[in-house]
């Protein structure tokens, strides 16, 4: 392939991650090159893409949030190294999300909802068995699920289960689940990593202590926050899968000592790449970086109960004031997508895609004057945690919003204690949201009156919308309201999105995947069954 | 000797009394320490999963809507009987920490049993030859190291034998599973790491304290009355520098049990350093007490047989003034 012909294609690649080109341009452009016969692989495909998976082999993983407190308790479980290794290898779900951010059947062969969604029947897939050779019934499905349930239940998948009324299993292999009101997402918010299947208990309850699951793996040896190692499962229910023999996940918290692992050939894969690190592994020929769009996005979210927050034009004002890929450039090395005052992702069901938001000091006066004001003070509260480079982002948008005659006074917060003591309780504050499944349980979670994480705002309209199409399974009713709520949350909402950002990962050229999925980290917590190694 | 070791059991005595003492304090001061620190276990566990009703539920379970006051004086009268209680992930804490602290005191054995002899041997080298090329290679080469940090001699340890000659794993995290020939080889970097960090400070220690014994008059008389360099060194100033050097080696090896975090991260070592570290990110309270209380326990234990060693050497500090 000709060098000027991957230079334009690389250059498309980044207008496109810096928001600069829609995607449909992006496709446009790109595939008229294509078209001229001179690329055979896109650049920014992982190299570790090849179609054919091969079996055997070992792949270790240098993870970085395993902790001494991990337990097969799938209530406790909390972090990618859990979801990845335990929900990921050892055990399955009903459903599984595919790369493509589908959802599809797992150990749930099929399904089906009745009208208004709040009662669905699953039907489980024949013949799966557990590690221990036990059969799957509708009774483990039952047991597993109630587990997060009980009333003093600690389990992380805790506001999930609470819309279940009720779990039925009328035959072996059929379970029904009736819900508090209709849900039209249940089998997304059935993937979650906590609602793993474990063989049920005599008498009430799961085994957590015999590691026995159905997934592709079996557990051969967990050391608590140091190391977990699987072994394939020959009887698992998938065709083919798993293509390696074992995996290991390494647990190496410091960045550095991280790269290292992988430069010496300790690790095939590790996970969240320092940003500064990038160009070092992309100039090895030995090794690629993995970039994945993600849910994850870093706002400033405005309390609007608190003036002059409360003013919708004081907040819009604010929208327009930042320059995104400025921030982007500077701050994140141009390792992001720009963010539109949307919390939905690009790779979301449901994302409506809106002209980006521009950076206008013109619109950001306009609607300050529209508020009555010629200039405004404001607090931002930033810590280094609150997201990577916060502190450096508040710096650039305070001088991007002099400009427009708001004034942002920059308060460094302390980084110990900042999800407790700062983020909504603040007034104006960076956040680093790792986002939800799907629309309704993002906007349920943080945008709906009332919810958990709202700072304070309120939309009647919007929370009419959100009734609406919860229990919608017409998806192109669905499909509108939730067009409607976006634009709402761009217009009228209260936080400022300055970024998507990816899973980035480094990854030996041995390595191979195919379309790997950014809904959670590690191709949703399924590399183990999804991977293999090449030679 | 009745007459001696008498004492020197009475005062052993009441030093460990004293070090229980100093265990208590400690134990108090990191308990409401960690009360004040901002977040809690559930918000650290439950991370985004965090709503309101899943951190209360949580609080509760663990027995945290308890005054801190009452949970002080329940842990403590569990750890009075040598229990040292349940993480709050609710496995026992010794199963928690043993496993670790065994990789700890196994580094530092093996570091201590290279670093102590060898740091005697060129502090005394360094004495003997005061002012020679010897002297002064030492002296400026310990003094650069300790004015590294440690990650930093870390980090260069690793770039040189794991990344450019590649002759030692980067990694040093060993397993149970592996035989103890690898175990070794994996650890060989951290102990060179640790040993270019507790030599330099161990050997100027012993330097100095035998050449202020050089410069005192008995040494005067040896040299007059026509004994060896070597000879006054050996037999005049070293016996007399014993306490300065064990106190020196004591301190350094409490440094080996409590304070290689940081070696211990950069090698991926599952030292009993990054327990303490994981704990106090989880607001785990039960670990880090105990964790604590190892760490303060090693330099209480290892201060005072430097103690009983410099008084044996010297009676004369039995008798203080």
């Amino acid at each position: 392939m000709s060098k000027l012909h991957h230079r334009q294609i690389d250059d498309l690649v980044t207008r496109l991650r810096r928001g600069q080109l829609s995607r449909r341009e992006f496709l446009a452009r790109s595939s008229a090159l294509l078209a001229a016969g001179a690329v055979a692989g896109i650049p920014g495909a992982a190299p570790g893409q090849a179609l054919e998976p091969k079996s055997g082999g070992l792949l270790r993983l240098g993870l970085h949030n395993a902790s001494q407190n991990d337990s097969l308790d799938p209530g406790t479980w909390s972090t990618s190294w859990t979801g990845a290794s335990f929900n990921g290898g050892v055990y399955n779900n009903l459903v599984e999300i595919m790369p493509d951010g589908s959802v599809a059947g797992d150990l749930a062969e099929s399904w089906e909802v009745e009208p208004g969604a709040k009662v669905w029947h699953f039907k489980l897939r024949p013949g799966v068995t557990f590690h221990n050779g036990k059969d799957l019934d509708a009774e483990d499905v039952r047991q597993s699920l109630e587990h997060h349930m009980k009333p003093d239940s600690t389990s992380g998948a805790r506001a999930i289960v609470q819309q279940i009324e009720k779990i039925d299993a009328p035959s072996a292999d059929t379970v029904v689940i009736t819900l508090t009101e209709g849900n039209a997402d249940l089998p997304y918010l059935l993937s979650d990593y906590h609602l793993s299947i474990y063989p049920a208990l005599q008498g009430g309850g799961i085994d957590m202590e015999s590691a026995s699951g159905t997934g592709s793996f079996t557990l051969e040896s967990f050391e608590p926050g140091i190391a977990t190692r699987l072994t394939r499962n020959p009887n698992y229910h998938k065709n083919n899968k798993p293509y390696l023999d074992e995996v290991e996940f390494i647990n190496i918290v410091d960045s550095s000592a991280r790269l290292n692992a992988l430069l010496t050939g300790e690790v095939d894969f590790i996970q969240d790449l320092d940003i500064r690190n990038v160009p070092m592994v992309e100039r090895s020929a030995d090794f690629a970086v993995q970039r994945i769009p993600s849910l994850r996005h870093f706002t400033f979210d405005m309390d609007t109960r608190v003036a002059p927050f409360d003013n919708p034009d004081v907040r819009l004002a604010l929208k327009y004031a930042l320059d995104r890929s400025d921030v982007i450039d500077k701050v994140f090395l141009g390792e992001g997508t720009q963010g539109n005052d949307n919390p939905v992702a690009p790779i979301q069901k449901f994302y409506h895609e809106m002209p980006a938001r521009e950076h206008s000091i013109d619109k950001a006066k306009e609607h300050l004057a529209k508020a009555g004001l010629n200039s405004v003070n404001v607090d931002l509260s930033v810590a280094e945690n609150a997201f990577f480079g916060a502190i450096d982002a508040a710096t650039l948008y305070q001088e991007h919003a002099a400009r427009a005659g708001i004034n942002i006074n920059i308060v460094r917060e302390a980084a110990d204690g900042y999800w407790e003591n700062v983020w909504l309780k603040k007034p104006f504050c960076a956040v680093d949201y790792f986002g939800r499944a799907t629309v309704d349980w993002l906007f349920s979670t943080s945008y709906t009156t009332g919810a958990p994480w709202n700072s304070g705002w309120s939309n009647a309209r919007f929370d009419e919308l959100h009734q609406l199409a919860r229990a919608e399974t017409d998806e192109a009713k669905r499909t509108a309201y939730y067009v409607e709520m976006q634009e709402i949350l761009r217009d009228d909402g209260n936080i400022i999105t300055v970024a998507f950002v990816d899973w980035r990962n480094a990854v030996a050229n041995r390595v191979g995947f195919g379309e790997v999925g950014g809904l959670m980290p590690l191709d949703n917590m399924r590399m183990c069954e999804r991977w293999w190694i090449k030679d | 000797m009745n007459k001696i070791s008498h004492p020197i059991l009475s005062m052993a005595v009441s030093r460990v009394g004293l070090g229980l003492l100093s265990l208590l304090i400690v134990s108090l001061v990191i308990f409401f320490s960690v009360s004040l620190l901002p977040g809690s276990y559930a918000s650290a566990i439950l991370g985004q999963n965090a709503t309101p009703e899943a951190v209360a539920a949580m609080e509760e379970k663990l027995g945290l809507n308890q005054p801190a006051i009452w949970r002080y004086f329940a842990w403590l009268g569990a750890a009075a009987t040598g229990d040292l209680g349940t993480s709050f992930a609710g496995r026992p804490v010794m199963t928690v920490l043993g496993p670790r602290l065994l990789n700890t005191i196994t580094l530092a054995s093996i570091t201590a049993l290279i670093a102590v002899p060898l740091a005697i041997v060129l502090g005394i080298v360094c004495a003997r030859f005061r002012g020679r090329f010897i002297d002064k290679f030492l002296s400026t080469s310990t003094l650069a190291s300790i004015s590294l940090p440690e990650f930093l001699v870390a980090y260069i340890v690793m770039m040189v034998f794991a990344v450019k000659l590649q002759w030692f794993p980067s990694m040093a995290g060993i397993r149970s599973s592996m035989d103890l020939g690898e175990q070794l080889y994996r650890m060989v970097l951290p102990i060179l790491t640790l040993l270019l960090v507790i030599l330099a400070h161990m050997v100027r220690n012993t330097r100095a304290a035998i050449l202020s014994v050089m410069s005192s008059p008995y040494v005067e008389m040896a040299r007059l009355q026509g004994e060896s360099e070597g000879r006054v060194v050996m037999r005049q100033a070293l016996p007399n520098a014993i306490g300065p050097i064990a106190s020196v080696v004591a301190l350094n090896l409490a440094y080996l049990i409590s304070g290689v975090v940081v070696i211990e991260v950069v090698f991926v070592y599952p030292g009993v350093g990054q327990a303490m570290i994981d704990a106090v990110r989880n607001r785990d309270v039960p670990v880090i007490q105990a964790c604590a209380l190892i760490f303060a326990a090693a330099y209480i234990g290892f201060n005072l047989i430097a103690d009983v060693i410099s008084i044996i050497s010297n009676p004369r500090l039995l008798h203080p003034r």
